[in-house]
């Protein structure tokens, strides 16, 4: 019990210092001591300390909200469908999410990030519901491969769709190709404060219904026969999904992987108890999407690789290695 | 009518995932008879199995059909030699029962291969000989578990083997269907001399039907022989952990094992 | 006869009914597509026009124009479904697809990295989308290779390749032009429109040297049904078979993508409505229904809109794929079969 608090300790420790990297590091090179100025006593006329509150603090704000979101409903969503590689993006979460802005880009002319928000998570929740829907099927739960694929099946049908808008609209396509890729840049810290609530509630659900995932693991039979109200625990994770995912793909556009990846690490040091691994998850998922998107400011220089991407790079490896490992959608 | 053809097996290892399971087994079939093996669970009877069926390659050690190891055979040759019915198979779904049992005469077929007058008399003999060319144009899955049984050992016999071997044929029938199931393989092995070899979980029901016992635990072979001469106290405790009591089957005299528990005793 | 011809003969009966009346159905979409247009020829003409008797005027719409599109969209639909139809049967689900596992993803993304990066176009373009399908399958095979494959460990290494390589391509649409980016979409919808006897020709003889070798191969693939123990028990080299398999599935993939984009769908649901018409594996009727599908749907783009415009046929598919892709999914047996 102690080695895992201080587990918790430790993780804690290490957002603190992701985001001192993260206000510290980029395609500009500031030094310790002007951040710590820049935040505490800003001056404007200074250029370096406008880059890190106008461009460093949100994006690194909005990397720890949406990694943490993200990372979070992915623990749950594995837990709920008691699949290993359930994933936000994989299950097609993210494609409704940007399909929804697309149209409110084309149809709604809706042109900055902060409008996008409403539309990601309509999206969002949409796409939730109707993977949900689709993978309980005739009830019972499909197997991992059968759900992953229906979240790539799902994925394709909205892409095909998203690319007949994209054909017929040069603008449209133009905006949301930078949106696409899963970006923490270009948003202001205003958009992201409308959608903290959101996130709020979702990371209390998620707190709320971890003991529930513990008992959903045996199987629903067993879980019955303890006393589980089965529907209650499925409500209640799927709201706290949408809201996540709906937040998480609202500020930083659609990211693969961070959902699958981070539970499946985190396991390993908490076990399978969901109430640490929905804590440790929350906290290291953070750290890495901050991570990624310093990585992306990094590795391009003078130009930057998207979070987004950095993470799809990273995280399917882990995925393959993963699938390769253990004996996962074994019927 | 048939020949007989050996299977031996000569310092066989066997191992899943890197864990050893069988370690320098050495095994005798007799030809033209059947040779059942049994064994607790995990005791390594399927993994022997499946190593006699060239499904899995041995660490060390060699199976050998007429003298020549397995798996230096082109794959058809041997089939035409082997025939296999593993646990659990699969069957396409709506494929019927001529299909299904017609498949089994791949191994004789060429690249270009139409089916032969010879394909169709092996089909038809094989549907007779399991009582089920009657259920020729059904769907296999629509059929009872003992009827899919003996289709998919129709499949095994359109394949015109010397050997067969089958692993856990009964272990989801009902006793009656188990009973008709070893019936038939009974009458194969005395009508046309195929050896076969089986894999049994039920020690009564292997001690009745087979002409060879083999005996396993912890992967390797503890006592091989008639029922007669294997099947005693001394063996069931050794390779089972139970103690029994041993009697005559009543029906046919095969040896038959009433075991002890902790409720029921002798005494 | 014995009973066994009589008992198969009910069923074979069967299949080469419905294998007519497909084939019919694409004689009439095909004559259809010949006639109607802007500029519509009558049957007789039509007739005489391919036979090299009608006049210039008729000679130049259908025979440059028109029946290169037609046989285009033959030999795609074929390719695709015939892809399709092997892949979600040696990987045991049918939702398995060369589309949803990354491999005509991986196509696209190198066409459009030609497009974009190198400037390309034309036949290099097709070039680059085959080597980039072959690529994507050879690593999500190399990386499932663990003593054999196993088909759900192929399904998901490819998705998880898929969504990378989906990362790559949104990366490559955010660096270029805007207008080169909208090119490079209609790339990666898959469109018929303008093709060339030239394309025509590359597109037959590569996909005319694939289909013999499905054919030879078509006994292994029914042993493989039965599971790999009574497949091995039969004399099959199952993974020799299954690695020959999955390369001319591939290859067929990735020559149709080359040729002409990837047009959603058709690979992956061709192979479900046949098996539906006919129980079992139906590689013939699968094929017919890939061609009936990309026909029909060229058609529709070509007169759906109003004053000429197009839309690429790939949408038409996705929008045919899309509902019947969610109806198989929601009516899936709980089992997760389906």
């Amino acid at each position: 019990m102690s080695r895992r608090v201080l587990g918790l300790v430790l993780l804690a420790a290490g957002v603190v210092g992701v985001v001192l990297i993260s206000l510290a590091f980029g395609t500009r090179q500031i030094e310790f001591p002007v951040v710590v100025d820049a935040i505490l006593a800003p001056d404007p006329t200074n250029n370096d300390h406008a880059v890190v509150r106008d461009l460093r603090v949100p994006r690194t704000v909005i990397g720890l909200l949406a990694g943490a979101a993200l990372a979070v409903a992915g623990g749950i969503m594995q837990g709920l469908t008691r699949n290993p590689l359930a994933d936000p993006g994989l299950l097609g979460v993210n494609a409704g999410a940007s399909l929804f802005v697309v149209l409110g880009i084309t149809f709604l002319g809706i042109t900055a990030a902060s409008g996008y928000v409403w539309f990601a998570f309509a999206g969002a929740a949409a796409a939730t519901v109707l993977v949900y829907a689709v993978g309980a099927g005739r009830g019972g739960n499909p197997t991992p491969v059968t759900l992953t694929l229906a979240g790539a099946a799902v994925t394709a049908v909205i892409t095909s769709v998203i690319t007949l808008v994209l054909l017929q609209n040069l603008d449209t396509l133009n905006q949301y190709r930078f949106w696409s890729v899963g970006s923490l840049v270009g948003r202001e810290l205003s958009t992201v404060t409308v959608v903290i609530p959101f996130l709020v509630i979702g990371f209390v659900l998620a707190a709320i219904v971890a003991r529930m995932l513990n008992v959903l693991a045996l199987g629903e039979d067993v879980a019955r026969g303890l006393g589980q109200n089965i529907v209650l625990a499925r409500v209640l994770a799927a709201v706290a999904i949408v809201l996540l995912c709906g937040g998480a793909t609202s500020i930083s556009g659609p990211i693969v992987f961070v959902g699958l990846v981070v539970p499946h690490i985190v396991r390993r040091f908490t076990g399978p108890d969901y109430r640490w691994i929905l804590a440790y998850s929350f906290l290291l998922g953070a750290i890495l999407l901050v991570l990624a998107d310093v990585i992306g400011r990094l590795v391009v220089q003078p130009t930057e690789l998207e979070a987004g991407i950095v993470v799809a790079f990273l995280g399917a490896p882990v995925m393959i290695a993963l699938v390769r490992r253990s004996k996962v959608g074994a019927l | 009518m048939t020949e007989s053809h050996t299977l031996t097996a000569a310092g066989l290892s066997l191992s899943y995932d890197g864990a050893p399971v069988i370690d320098d087994l050495d095994l005798v079939v007799p030809p033209g008879s059947i040779s059942v093996i049994v064994g607790a669970n995990a005791c390594g009877k399927s993994t022997l199995l499946r190593g006699l069926a060239r499904l899995m390659k041995p660490q060390g050690g060699s199976v050998q059909v007429d003298g020549r190891d397995i798996h230096s055979y082109p794959s058809k040759q041997l089939a035409r030699l082997v025939g296999l019915l593993p646990q659990q198979p699969v069957a396409p779904a709506g494929i019927t029962v001529a299909d299904l049992v017609a498949r089994g005469r791949y191994p004789h077929q060429g690249w270009f291969a139409g089916r032969s007058a010879a394909d169709y008399a092996a089909v038809a003999h094989a549907l007779e000989q399991t009582s089920t060319a009657d259920l020729a144009g059904r769907a296999v899955e629509e059929l009872s578990g003992g009827q899919r049984q003996r289709v998919w050992i129709a499949m095994a016999l359109a394949q015109e083997p010397e050997i067969l071997l089958l692993d856990e044929p009964t272990t989801f029938l009902d006793v009656t269907h188990q009973v008709e199931v070893l019936d038939l393989l009974m009458h194969l092995n005395r009508e046309r001399g195929t050896t076969i070899v089986m894999v049994l979980h039920d020690l009564n029901l292997a001690a009745r039907y087979a002409d060879h016992l083999i005996v396993m635990a912890q992967g390797a072979i503890v006592a091989s022989g008639s029922p007669a001469e294997v099947i005693t106290a001394e063996t069931v405790r050794t390779a089972f952990g139970m103690e029994s009591l041993i009697i005559d089957d009543p029906v046919c005299g095969s040896p038959m094992v009433v075991p002890v528990g902790r409720f029921h005793h002798l005494g | 006869m014995s009973v066994v011809a009589v008992a198969t003969a009910s069923r074979r009966s069967r299949a080469r009914t419905v294998t007519l009346v497909l084939f019919a159905a694409v004689l009439v979409m095909s004559a259809l597509s010949l006639a109607v247009g802007a500029y519509s020829v009558s049957l007789p003409d039509l007739l005489a026009t391919l036979v090299g008797q009608g006049d210039s005027k008729n000679e130049f719409i259908i025979l440059r124009l028109r029946l290169p599109r037609l046989t285009m969209a033959v030999l795609v639909g074929l390719a695709f479904a015939l892809a399709g139809a092997l892949f979600q049967s040696l990987l045991g689900n049918p939702l398995a697809s060369p589309d949803l596992i990354g491999i005509t993803t991986g196509a696209s993304a190198s066409a459009v990295f030609a497009i974009l990066v190198l400037g390309l176009s034309g036949f290099a373009v097709s070039g680059f989308a085959f080597a980039g399908a072959l690529v994507v399958a050879s690593t999500i095979y190399l990386l499932s290779w663990r003593s054999g494959i196993a088909g759900y460990r192929f399904v998901l290494v490819g998705v998880g390749i898929a969504f990378m390589v989906q990362s790559t391509l949104g990366y490559l649409l955010t660096r270029a032009d805007v207008r080169d980016a909208q090119g490079a979409l209609v790339w990666m919808v898959g469109s018929l429109s303008g093709t060339l006897w030239a394309e025509v020709a590359v597109a037959a003889i590569s996909i005319g040297i694939l289909i013999p070798v499905v054919v030879l191969l078509a006994p292994q693939l029914r042993m493989l049904q039965l599971g790999d123990d009574t497949a091995r028990g039969l004399g099959v080299r199952v993974n020799v078979a299954r690695v020959l398999l999955l390369g001319v599935a591939v290859a067929l993939a990735a020559c149709a993508t080359a040729a002409v984009g990837p047009i959603a769908f058709v690979a992956f649901v061709a192979g479900p409505i046949a098996r539906r018409l006919v129980p079992g594996i139906s590689l013939v009727p699968s094929a017919l229904i890939g061609v009936l599908l990309v026909v029909t749907a060229d058609f529709a783009s070509q007169h759906l809109l109003p004053g000429g415009t197009q839309v690429p046929v790939g949408i038409i598919t996705g929008a045919i794929g899309a509902p019947y892709l969610l109806w198989l999914l929601a009516t899936r047996r709980s089992r997760g079969e389906a």
